[in-house]
This record gives structure tokens, C-alpha cells and sequence, in this order.
């Protein structure tokens, strides 16, 4: 019973760092319907960002904060340069510009700072907390994951300019009609979606250490949790997060071992898109011919 | 006295299609002016060439400056306000949040709020459905939602297009009844496209029809709505 309760806890801190790649995939995928195949590889680079701020001598929080600032303008830049241009170019062009991302931001990585594997510090100090149940890591990966979507929930929510957000992505052109700017709500949206991810970068690689290859299993149970929730649903992307997590790591101990733990997530999606494609929480849609 | 909006030889086509062919029209400030016109004549066409949101030729002008391939979203924030064919109702927001998107642009957040409980004054209904999702409304209520939507960015133009489209006949009568109280208490002046030509000169202070893409007549309301040649080849009843 112990060993169960330790690794559903774990299980909530990866699936903490799940939910918030998966958030960043929905927020892309609600105003483009695409999904960005380059956001883990986005996460990664930010995370060696932080890394190299952290080896200049700047202290963890400032490198922190500096991280997400510089992921933001990293995600608008990438819209405004990269995306912008194929805008209205045929699905699948996107796509391969996405992939084309995702070796671009792998490979760039590797020449700069090697594939040789890193280690990533933890704020938090060493030990563990409630009895020997989590790691204090883990505590602070839920705890910052929760920070995050709150904050996310309250400007969605409560400001005009989330609210134009959420109108741009839903019906562009009528937001054009009230005077709001689509093209910068889209490329705010990917700098959100960038900085999200570059948090759960951070929260990630002390666990899983840094490597330019770091984010490619992060970034499929993500694919997993946005599936599990509807991929247009942000609070079913978060839930399908921890469940996610949780399923990883239970499975991954108790039932077909740690080796197998990737195929958790393949299974899941294959599952998911079996018996309901649009996901637990997400809307069906109708097309009417 | 200038006009408000004036367009000069406009032409606009999807694609290969031509829909306006040189079409020269012009309001004042403060009318209600009804354009009337068969289908495919060119009236949706015409408003989104106003809004820019379509490829036009020609000169549009607004209150004496060209606005002739601006932004959409420019062309709003110069106090064009738009009520789209089809209503544009952002459907999973709430009520309340479709009005506060339609004050976006605006500076003066204070009297943002006094315009949003006066919406709901002239529609008791919206107040009512404040918290429902947009989606859910019935086609008047949404009708509603639009038109107050579009009043909240405070504008100096309104242009509507079919707001009576779908709607039972007393809530037309309803809906227009407000339009006009508006058009008289607030001074906002509106470009009104109708199939429901009877209800639209019954409004309208003046009224123009069109033809595939060009204007062929126009003048007072009243005039028009008299004159029995005017009545049976243009207008059908």
C-alpha cells in the first residue's frame, strides 16, 4: 500500500509537468487547430537557456523568471517569423514546418551544448517530504504546475485581454469586426504556450536530466493527457495530465515494468481515439454536408 | 453637409466573380439609410467592402478619410461597427462576455459599464441570459446580442446586415422599434441591408437599391416606399 500511495504521488508530479505541455499544446491547438509537434523541443531549448543562465552564476530564481520571459518572446517570435508566413498554406505544409521545428531546435541544441547529458538543479532542498512519500522536488513540481494554471485560469478568465484571446481563437473573424488584432492574439498565444512549457522544461529536467532528447517522452504523454481530456478542452488536457502521470507511473511499477512505462502513453492514445476520439471531456463536433 | 461614409466607383469580386461593379453610394451623419436590393445583388458585398474585408477598387470614404484597404479590425476601431450576416455571435462565451468583447477597443473603461447595463435596459432578455453561454440563445436573443454587441464599441456607424433574418415578425417589429429609439437617442447612424423591404423603409430616413453591383435608385424612404413603379420592379410587394 505504501509503495502504491509513493508512486501515485510521483505520478502527480511528472503528471503535473504533463498537464502543463499538454495546456501548451491545447492553447495552439484551440486557435490553429494544430497540434505544434515542436512544442516539447520548444521546452527543451528554454530549459538549456536556463541552464546556461544558471552556469553564468545567476541564482535559480532569477534564472527562473528569465527562462519564462525569454520562452515568451521566443514563442512570439516563432509565430511572427516562422508560422505567420505559412498561415494559409494547406495543413499538412504546417505540419511539416512544426517537424521541421522540432529537428531544427534538437539539432541547434546539440551543436551548441553537445548531447552530452546534463544535470539540472531543483530549487527545492534534498529532503523529502511527507515521511519519504515524495521528494521534495516533486512536492514543489505540483505546487509550481498548480501556480502556473491558476494564474493561466485568472487571465483566461478575469482579463480583457484573455477574454480577446478566447474570442480570436473561436471566431476570428468576428473579432476582427470588434476591433480586436487576431494576429497578435495569436502570437501571444504562442508565447503563453511557450513560457507554460518552459516551466514544465524546468520542472522536468531535474528528473529526467538534461538532453537535447529529454522532451521526446514528455512530449508524447502530453500528446496522451490533451487526447485523454478532449484536445480542445484546457481543463480535460489537465486532468488527462495527472491521470496520465499517474497511470505511467503505476503501471510502469506494479505492472508491466519500468521498461515498457513509453508504451503506457501509445496504448492510451490508441485507446482514446478508439472509443472516444474527442477525448473525456472534449466537445464533438458535427459537420454538417 | 458632407457625408458620413461615401463610396466612389467601388468594384469587389470573390475570385473571379464580380459582384460590385463600380458602385457609388453615399450617407449622411445620423440617417438611417436602408439598402435594398434582390439576392446576389451585392449588399452583404457591400458592407464587408466597407470593413475591409474584401479586395476592393474605387474609394471608400469615412467621415472625409479613405478607409479603403485598412484592417478590418482598424476600420472597427474608427467607430465602424458591424452586425455580420449570420450574427458573428462568439457562441461558447457568455452573454455578457460577447458585449464586453464588442467595448474591446475602447479607452474609456469607465463608461463601459454604464453601456453595458443600458444594453440590457433596451434588451431585458440579455440581462436575463447574462451568464448563459452565447450558443444557446435563441436566434432573436442573438440578434439581440448583436446588435448590442456592436452598439458597445460605441460606434459612429452601424452597418447591419439583415437583422430581421429568421426573426418572428413581432420580434422584427420589436428589434426595429429599438434601432430607431437608438438611432434617435444616441446618434448613431446606421446602414440597414434588408430583404424585408416594407419593415426597412418604415425606418429609414433614406434608402438606395441595387442592382448586381451598381446603385439604381435613391432617395428619401418615404419616396421610394410611394412610388408604385419603384415598388413593383425593385422592391416586389
Amino acid at each position: 500500500m505504501d509503495a502504491l500511495l509513493h508512486q501515485v504521488l510521483a505520478g502527480l508530479a511528472t503528471g503535473g509537468i504533463y498537464a502543463s505541455l499538454a495546456l501548451a499544446l491545447v492553447m495552439i491547438y484551440q486557435a490553429t487547430h494544430l497540434v505544434n509537434f515542436a512544442q516539447g523541443e520548444m521546452a527543451m531549448f528554454t530549459t538549456y537557456i536556463a541552464w546556461s543562465l544558471i552556469q553564468a552564476g545567476v541564482p535559480y530564481w532569477p534564472a527562473f523568471f528569465l527562462t519564462i520571459g525569454f520562452a515568451f518572446v521566443l514563442g512570439v517570435a516563432l509565430e511572427y517569423f516562422v508560422i505567420r508566413p505559412v498561415e494559409r498554406a494547406p495543413v499538412l505544409a504546417v505540419v511539416v514546418v512544426f517537424i521541421a521545428l522540432l529537428l531544427i531546435l534538437n539539432s541547434v541544441t546539440g551543436w551548441i551544448y553537445t548531447y552530452t547529458i546534463k544535470t539540472f538543479p531543483s530549487p527545492f532542498p534534498a529532503q523529502p517530504v511527507f515521511g519519504a512519500y515524495l521528494s521534495s522536488h516533486e512536492a514543489g513540481a505540483i505546487g509550481i504546475t498548480l501556480v502556473v494554471l491558476a494564474l493561466l485560469y485568472c487571465f483566461f478568465r478575469f482579463t480583457p485581454l484573455g477574454l480577446a484571446m478566447r474570442a480570436a481563437a473561436q471566431n476570428p473573424e468576428s473579432s476582427r469586426l470588434v476591433g480586436i488584432r487576431v494576429g497578435w492574439m495569436l502570437a501571444l498565444g504562442w508565447g503563453l504556450a511557450a513560457a507554460v512549457g518552459s516551466v514544465a522544461g524546468m520542472m522536468v529536467a531535474p528528473i529526467v536530466y538534461l538532453d537535447p532528447n529529454m522532451m521526446g517522452g514528455v512530449l508524447l504523454y502530453a500528446f496522451a493527457a490533451a487526447l485523454v481530456g478532449g484536445i480542445d478542452n484546457p481543463w480535460g488536457a489537465v486532468i488527462g495530465g495527472f491521470v496520465v502521470g499517474v497511470l505511467e507511473n503505476v503501471l510502469g511499477a506494479f505492472v508491466i515494468g519500468n521498461e515498457l512505462k513509453l508504451s503506457v502513453a501509445l496504448v492510451i492514445i490508441i485507446g482514446v481515439l478508439l472509443v472516444r476520439p474527442s477525448g473525456f471531456f472534449g466537445r464533438v463536433h458535427v459537420t454538417r454536408v | 453637409m458632407s457625408a458620413l461614409l461615401e463610396l466612389v466607383g467601388v468594384k469587389a469580386a470573390y475570385g473571379a466573380t464580380r459582384v460590385l461593379h463600380g458602385l457609388d453610394f453615399a450617407m449622411q451623419e445620423r440617417s438611417i439609410t436602408a439598402l435594398l436590393g434582390a439576392n446576389g445583388a451585392g449588399k452583404t458585398t457591400t458592407l464587408r467592402a466597407i470593413c475591409g474585408m474584401v479586395k476592393t477598387e474605387g474609394a471608400i470614404r469615412f467621415g472625409g478619410r479613405d478607409i479603403r484597404g485598412k484592417k478590418t479590425e482598424d476600420v472597427a476601431r474608427m467607430g465602424i461597427a458591424h452586425v455580420p450576416d449570420g450574427r458573428g455571435t462568439f457562441l461558447h462565451l457568455t452573454t455578457e462576455e460577447n458585449l464586453r468583447l464588442g467595448a474591446y477597443p475602447r479607452k474609456d473603461k469607465a463608461n463601459v459599464e454604464r453601456d453595458l447595463e443600458r444594453m440590457y435596459a433596451h434588451f431585458p432578455r440579455l440581462k436575463e441570459r447574462r451568464r448563459q453561454q452565447a450558443g444557446t440563445l435563441s436566434g432573436g436573443e442573438q440578434q439581440m446580442l448583436a446588435v448590442s454587441r456592436a452598439l458597445m464599441l460605441a460606434p459612429r456607424l452601424m452597418l447591419l446586415d439583415e437583422p430581421s433574418f429568421g426573426l418572428a415578425p413581432l420580434v422584427v417589429k420589436e428589434l426595429f422599434g429599438i434601432l430607431r429609439s437608438i438611432n434617435a437617442e444616441e446618434r448613431v447612424s446606421m446602414l440597414l441591408v434588408e430583404q424585408n423591404a416594407a419593415m426597412a423603409l418604415d425606418i429609414a430616413d433614406q434608402a438606395c437599391v441595387i442592382e448586381t453591383g451598381r446603385m439604381v435608385l435613391s432617395g428619401p424612404a418615404d419616396k421610394l416606399k410611394k412610388d408604385d413603379a419603384v415598388r413593383r420592379s425593385y422592391l416586389g410587394y
